[in-house]
């Protein structure tokens, strides 16, 4: 799960990084309510999970409560990357001498943790590593070891973080160090990390990803969920233990195993291209067990999606048998009934697959065909959707 | 001949008292694995019937070890307990430990990946993955024994159900040894160790390799076919559909901007003179050609 940067820094704070969290609005009445709290000049920051949010316009200085409010009004409800922005950070400004970038990431092809820094912060990481790729430190973690005072006192000096703050550095790298490890994240980032006149540091902006397989060590972190952005289907789905990502297209896609499914969604893609660009719907993974009632759940979501005008249904029969599959699918349509009102196309193959078609076969309901190979049916489910 | 494991493996199961394990214990049984035993701190000194079978439970994998010779570990345990079952495998000498749990924090991973390297002897498959089977031999996971028998194909995929999928079409030319590494951003062996080891087995003539979206192992792997591989490679990458930055599924596969693109992993083997089949069936009918042009 990506957090939004207000939800970051309250995870920041708990680590006892410095840096204000600010206080966040949903209207233009908060963000003025806010900006009285703060006083001065504060930046009010559009809340959204992308980056480039400043070059979109979501980031603006307001001078006192009605400048805020007017700031607000205009970030909210903007588009950021095809983000709605439903909330705004009111931050307190700082007084910024110098710009440093920081991150603690999985680093998936080395298989431990990479840490980056760089006293070149402010924008984009990419940039600085394309222009100036001195600059940019780039440090291995054993994940065995972690990062204790001694190796966070080499990454401030391979980054090149001025004396004066120093130690100042040492110390916040061990706090993020406890975000990154005690909140599994998989990526920490802090952009700016800003010097501030004094010489003190602070985080002014905060990216982090959460490990959604840790979720059962932190119940804490459901809170962070965005409701507002769920897509209803994704958020019913997910109630029901699916797996659920919806897309644009037509055919509604349901399978087991996750490659098998994205290589549908491609086969149907490629299908499509035949019958006026029919795309894919929806990933729907059903996994392993298929059971009549995951098959009923799976299919009660795909068709609840107006967009969808057909379903290939596409499971390879690995330790479940096909048999015990086809039986799903009739009883999920028994189970749907009458709001079951789109063609089905079906393609079983693996373990007991004569004995899944028979059933399929007997069955014989007007929604439902068989197709017996996986580009077949992903064919026929393009052209079913096209009419 | 096969990679990683074959008929003289000696295999135990942590996690094997547990449903998943046991229904999974009986099954890699019946397709002739050897197994000597199971794991659980609990039911030490109990033993666990398989179809008149009795299998006995060690406290812990040492001991399994020191009763047994197991070389092999497959892990059912659940989420929250894998890392600590995998540093105890590590800490007997396994070496080979084959984790099928799917939902292992990437910190745990990391963290008992880092001990197998720094232990020089135990090699990591997953975990979120199928296991490894050579047919006939030995069957640690979930892979189905009945979908494809001994052949010359190595195959290596992300993607279990991608794997099944290839290893039926092909199942009349069947396969040295199947290994599904799995979809999580860390895992144990990845597409090299497989394409290093197939290259050095003998009896493998060709190699399938399955890759998805999300991070750069199939363009790494692309680089190493170039550079070590003389066995026909034959690639499959799915995931063209799928849009930035959500997850389809398997935890590591996601388009992060541009980085970890269907499209790019393919650019990257077709360079290196990998055939890449557009759907499994075409990939499937590419294993075939190039295994009939040596024969």
């Amino acid at each position: 799960m990506d957090l939004m940067e207000y939800q970051a820094k309250q995870l920041f704070a708990k680590h006892g990084v410095a840096g204000a969290v600010g206080i966040v609005a949903s209207t233009a009445d908060e963000a003025r309510a806010a900006a009285e709290q703060l006083g001065g000049t504060v930046v009010v920051k559009a809340q959204v999970k992308a980056g480039g949010r400043g070059k979109a316009g979501g980031v603006k200085l307001a001078d006192g409560p009605a400048e805020t409010a007017a700031r607000a009004e205009e970030i909210l409800g903007m588009q950021i990357k095809g983000l709605t922005v439903h909330r705004v950070l009111i931050a307190p400004t700082a007084d910024i001498t110098e710009e440093y970038y920081f991150s603690f990431l999985v680093d998936r092809a080395n298989r431990n943790y990479l840490c980056i820094a760089s006293v070149e912060g402010g924008v984009e990481i990419e940039e600085v590593a394309h222009t100036n790729p001195d600059a940019v430190a780039k440090v291995a973690i054993d994940p065995g070891a972690g990062v204790d005072e001694a190796k966070a006192r080499e990454i401030v000096a391979e980054a090149r973080f001025p004396a004066e703050v120093a130690d100042a550095a040492v110390a916040m790298v061990q706090q993020l160090w406890r975000v990154f490890i005690d909140e599994d994240a998989s990526l920490v980032e802090v952009n700016p990390l800003a010097r501030l006149a004094g010489d003190t540091l602070e985080a002014l902006d905060g990216k982090v990803t959460l490990d959604d397989n840790a979720e059962f060590r932190h119940p804490e972190h459901a809170d962070f969920d965005d409701q507002d952005a769920a897509d209803p289907l994704e958020a019913k789905s997910r109630d029901k233990g699916l797996n659920y990502v919806k897309l644009d297209g037509s055919v509604g896609i349901i399978g087991n195993g996750a490659g098998l499914v994205m290589s549908t969604l491609d086969v149907v893609s490629y299908a499509g291209q035949e019958y006026g660009g029919q795309e894919p719907a929806n990933f729907l993974d059903i996994g392993g067990g298929a059971s009549a009632q995951v098959m009923a759940d799976g299919l009660d979501i795909v068709l609840g999606d107006e967009q969808v005008k057909s379903v290939f249904v596409n499971v390879f029969g690995g330790i479940t048998a096909c048999d015990a599959v086809a039986d799903g699918i009739v009883s999920a349509l028994g189970i749907l009934g009458d709001a079951a009102t789109k063609p089905l196309v079906v393609r079983l193959d693996g373990n007991n697959v004569d004995e899944g078609r028979r059933i399929l076969a007997e069955a014989d309901h007007p929604l439902v065909s068989v197709v017996d190979t996986m580009d077949g049916a992903a064919a026929r489910a393009a052209e079913l959707a096209a009419n | 001949m096969s990679i990683f494991l074959n008929a003289a493996s000696k295999v135990i199961v942590q996690g094997m008292t547990g449903s998943e394990g046991q229904k999974h214990t009986r099954r890699m049984l019946a397709s002739g694995t050897t197994i000597v035993g199971g794991v659980n701190a609990r039911k030490a000194g109990t033993t666990v019937d398989f179809d008149g079978e009795q299998q006995p439970v060690f406290g812990t994998v040492s001991e399994a070890v020191a009763e047994t010779g197991a070389d092999v570990s497959v892990v059912f345990v659940p989420p929250a307990f894998t890392k600590d079952a995998v540093l105890e495998a590590i800490e007997a000498g396994i070496g080979l430990v084959v984790v099928i749990t799917e939902g292992v924090p990437v910190h745990d991973t990391a963290v008992f990946f880092a001990a197998a390297e720094a232990s020089g002897t135990t090699r990591i498959v997953g975990p979120n993955c199928p296991g490894v089977i050579t047919p006939g031999e030995s069957n640690t996971g979930i892979i189905p024994a009945n979908i494809a028998g001994k052949g010359s194909i190595g195959l290596v995929s992300k993607s279990g159900t991608l794997t099944y999928q290839l290893m039926y079409e092909l199942r009349d030319i069947g396969f040295t040894t199947a290994v599904g590494i799995g979809g999580d951003p860390i895992i144990g062996t990845t597409h090299i160790d497989c394409l290093r080891a197939f290259e050095a087995d003998p009896e493998t003539v060709a190699i399938i390799m399955v890759g998805e979206i999300g991070g750069d192992a199939e363009e790494r792997a692309a680089d190493f076919i170039t550079e070590h591989v003389t066995k026909p490679v034959v690639g499959y990458v799915a995931g063209f559909t799928a849009p930035e930055g959500k997850t389809m599924g398997h935890a590591g596969a996601i388009v992060s901007g541009s980085s970890g693109t269907a499209e790019a992993k393919k650019s990257a083997l077709e360079a290196a003179g990998v055939r890449v089949g557009k759907t499994p069936s075409e990939t499937a009918q590419l294993m075939r050609d190039v295994i009939e042009s040596m024969s």
